[in-house]
């Protein structure tokens, strides 16, 4: 297997797709000549033509809209958002649309349309270009939602999205497109509803997706150093969820920390705390934790913005705190 | 003969030598505050520059006509010629460049260009494109409502026009009759996006499906904006409604610190347009009208260098907020 980026990947994915299925084709903005803003089309223009690279106006609603119309036709569209953030302006065509074609339609007609885009910050650019969204657009019936991390499943996640017969969210870690991992050639697609153990571990389970993952891992290496197994769950998809594989592990661990981006309140965490008192409750040692993103707009200021996000540190205090290991 | 005809085209708009040298100051800060902050972004000392180069003489050109504190204005990222006009300094923008405490537009909360001033009435402007449309416009209808002359100068690129929110601000303001302005910079493109894949037919001409006027002007001739500006604004006082002005302008840097333009465009287009830079044809016209000479121009260059000189060393040293205020202003706080 060849390293590559998680850009490399994500690219490799919807050429190939591209390549494969002519009815796919990518619309969003500074796609075509410039590559994406963060080049993750690059070069694509060149390859495919401006029929199936489209550079669209700043209307994301606009052309959102006009995607959900080529999916209905039968074209497999694939939408940039720049950032997730912008969506909120499709917000209308997404939930209120694409979500409910199918079933306002007693099955008759398909939306088969891929959303992509960075998601969640920590790169500087403050609260209108940081938010995290995996719980907004988790809430709605009709949607899938992915998060994925790894290069290997960038690329294994993009290609089941594209075949997919449903609207999917594409919930990219933005902060990460220049890391690397191994990557299988060719046809390689994974399954949507099923997480990913990171790390196996028989302490204390810690359950994330996106970032949050790399960020547990280096709080397991530090747990590890003071002899604390931890096991990492990575989601990788938010909508199906996999309960079964978090189940597990915290029937092993009896205990369970739930980290994420996003603000503690109605998050994802909230939903993987209450899956476990729901049906590991006889297994739990200790109450399941969250530690999650202040509850502020993400500040711009690096001082600012690091007191924002969730850090190694709280992961490995909070563990210890299930683990009733005060610190 | 042409020396006299250029003389006659500021008085016949009101101006006298003294409001043409602060109209020029004004470019020139809004200028070298900008270049300082491309150092300093090369330097590793600021994360982020967006840039107002190019776009001077539309920004204080229609700003010249704002009575800053009384009438409102919605800025966009580039508009630091229209906040400089309005009484912003070079330390303010140089603060809010490095996030420190002191940023006046949000104590470090957001990026840099996104202006902000309770006292000069400059709404914080928002990252995503479009949307302070429909705010200017409810602006502009509470002055309506309570019978005050205020005019809203609500500002964006050409890009911005493409999004809903601009169309259903025009609509409201049309209907209403509504004392705004509406302030296209059309620098041809949106960070890679030319003109051609961003705009259909012409902005200007979109005023009229609206119900008011709409004016295309060179927008780097900033007595040219002005004149136009200031039309819009008597009207908007009088009551007579909303205004679009088009301002044809380029973007002489690239989009962002986060670009790179040669990807997207040819050097020699960029060169071309340097040649009419506006802040060189405004002193062309200075020198022609007899209001600034060589030593005059060295004068103000000098002052204007010492002041961002100043302005950056205060900011560099200036402190960041403390991490604990980080979790102010989410809410009203308690009495
Ligand atoms: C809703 C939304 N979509 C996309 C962006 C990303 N973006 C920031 S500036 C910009 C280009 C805007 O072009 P224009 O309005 O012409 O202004 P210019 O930057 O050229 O002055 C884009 C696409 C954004 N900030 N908000
Ligand atoms: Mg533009």
């Amino acid at each position: 297997m060849a390293e590559k980026t998680y850009r490399e990947a994500l690219k490799e994915a919807m050429t190939e797709e591209m390549e494969r299925d002519e009815s796919v084709l990518l619309l969003g903005e500074d796609i075509g000549v410039y590559g994406g803003t963060h080049l993750i089309t690059d070069g694509l223009l060149d390859m495919f033509g401006k029929k199936r690279v489209i550079d669209t106006p700043i209307s994301e609603a606009g052309f959102t809209g006009a995607a959900i119309g080529m999916a209905m036709m039968g074209l497999r569209p694939v939408v940039e958002m720049m950032t997730w953030n912008f969506s909120f302006i499709a917000a209308d065509q997404i939930i209120q649309n694409a979500a409910k074609v199918r079933y306002f339609s007693g099955g008759q007609v398909q939306v088969p349309l891929v959303i992509r885009g960075p998601n969640g910050g920590g790169v500087q650019l403050s609260a209108q270009h940081t938010h995290s969204l995996e719980s907004f657009y988790g809430h709605f019936p009709g949607l899938k939602v992915v998060a994925p991390v790894t290069p290997a499943d960038v690329k294994g996640m993009m290609i089941s999205s594209i075949r997919d017969p449903n609207p999917v969210i594409f919930l990219e870690a933005g902060a990460l497109y220049g890391t690397r991992g191994e990557v299988p050639e060719g046809e390689h697609t994974v399954p949507f509803g099923k997480a990913r153990v990171a790390r196996e571990g028989s302490d204390v389970t810690l359950v994330a997706y996106g970032r949050q993952v790399l960020l547990c891992e280096r709080a397991a290496e530090r747990l590890a150093e003071d002899g604390i197994e931890a096991e990492v769950i990575d989601l990788r998809s938010i909508r199906p969820l996999d309960e079964e594989t978090v189940i597990e592990s915290v029937r092993k661990t009896h205990r369970a920390v739930s980290v994420q981006e996003q603000w503690r309140y109605y998050g994802v965490s909230s939903e993987i705390a209450a899956i476990i008192q729901e049906k590991a409750f006889d297994y739990l040692d200790a109450p399941v934790e969250r530690v999650s993103g202040a509850e502020v707009p993400a500040p711009y200021a690096r001082n600012l913005e690091l007191m924002c996000f969730p850090s190694e540190e709280q992961v490995v205090e909070v563990a210890r705190r299930v683990l009733y290991q005060e610190v | 003969m042409a020396i006299r005809e250029t003389q006659r085209r500021h008085e016949a708009l009101g101006l006298d030598e003294d409001d043409l040298l602060r109209m020029y100051r004004h470019m020139l800060l809004a200028r070298r505050v900008d270049e300082r902050m491309w150092i300093l972004n090369r330097q590793g000392k600021a994360a982020f520059v967006i840039s107002c180069q190019g776009q001077e003489a539309a920004q204080v050109g229609a700003a010249y006509n704002l009575r800053p504190g009384y009438d409102y204005v919605y800025p966009y990222y580039r508009d630091a010629g229209i906040v400089i006009t309005l009484g912003m300094t070079a330390r303010d923008q140089l603060l809010s460049l490095l996030a420190r405490a002191e940023d006046p537009n949000s104590g470090g909360r957001q990026m840099p260009g996104h202006f902000s001033s309770r006292e000069l009435n400059i709404v914080t402007a928002s990252a995503p494109i479009g949307v302070q449309y429909p705010q200017a416009v409810g602006s502009a209808m509470a002055f309506k409502m309570r019978g005050e002359d205020g005019v809203v100068l609500a500002c964006g690129g050409e890009a911005s026009t493409s999004e809903g929110d601009w169309h259903e601000a025009m609509n409201f303001a049309g209907i209403h009759d509504l004392p705004v302005i509406f302030l296209i910079q059309n620098n041809v493109y949106a960070i890679s996006v030319p003109e051609n894949l961003q705009v259909a037919g012409r902005i200007v001409d979109r005023a009229a499906g609206y119900g008011f006027p709409g004016v295309e002007v060179d927008g780097n001739d900033v007595l040219a904006v002005y004149k136009v500006a200031k039309e819009a604004f008597e009207r908007a006082r009088r009551g007579e409604g909303p205004t679009l002005i088009e301002a044809k302008t380029y973007r002489m840097t690239a989009h962002s610190s986060d670009d790179d333009d040669r990807r997207y465009r040819e050097r020699e287009e960029v060169e071309e347009w340097r040649k009419k830079d506006p802040i060189l044809r405004f002193k062309q016209y200075l020198h022609g009208a007899g209001v600034l000479d060589d030593a005059k121009e060295r004068e103000i260059e000098e002052e204007i260098r010492a002041e961002v000189d100043e302005a950056t060393e205060y900011a560099e040293n200036a402190p960041y907020a403390d991490p604990e205020s980080a979790m102010r202003y989410v809410y009203a706080e308690e009495e």
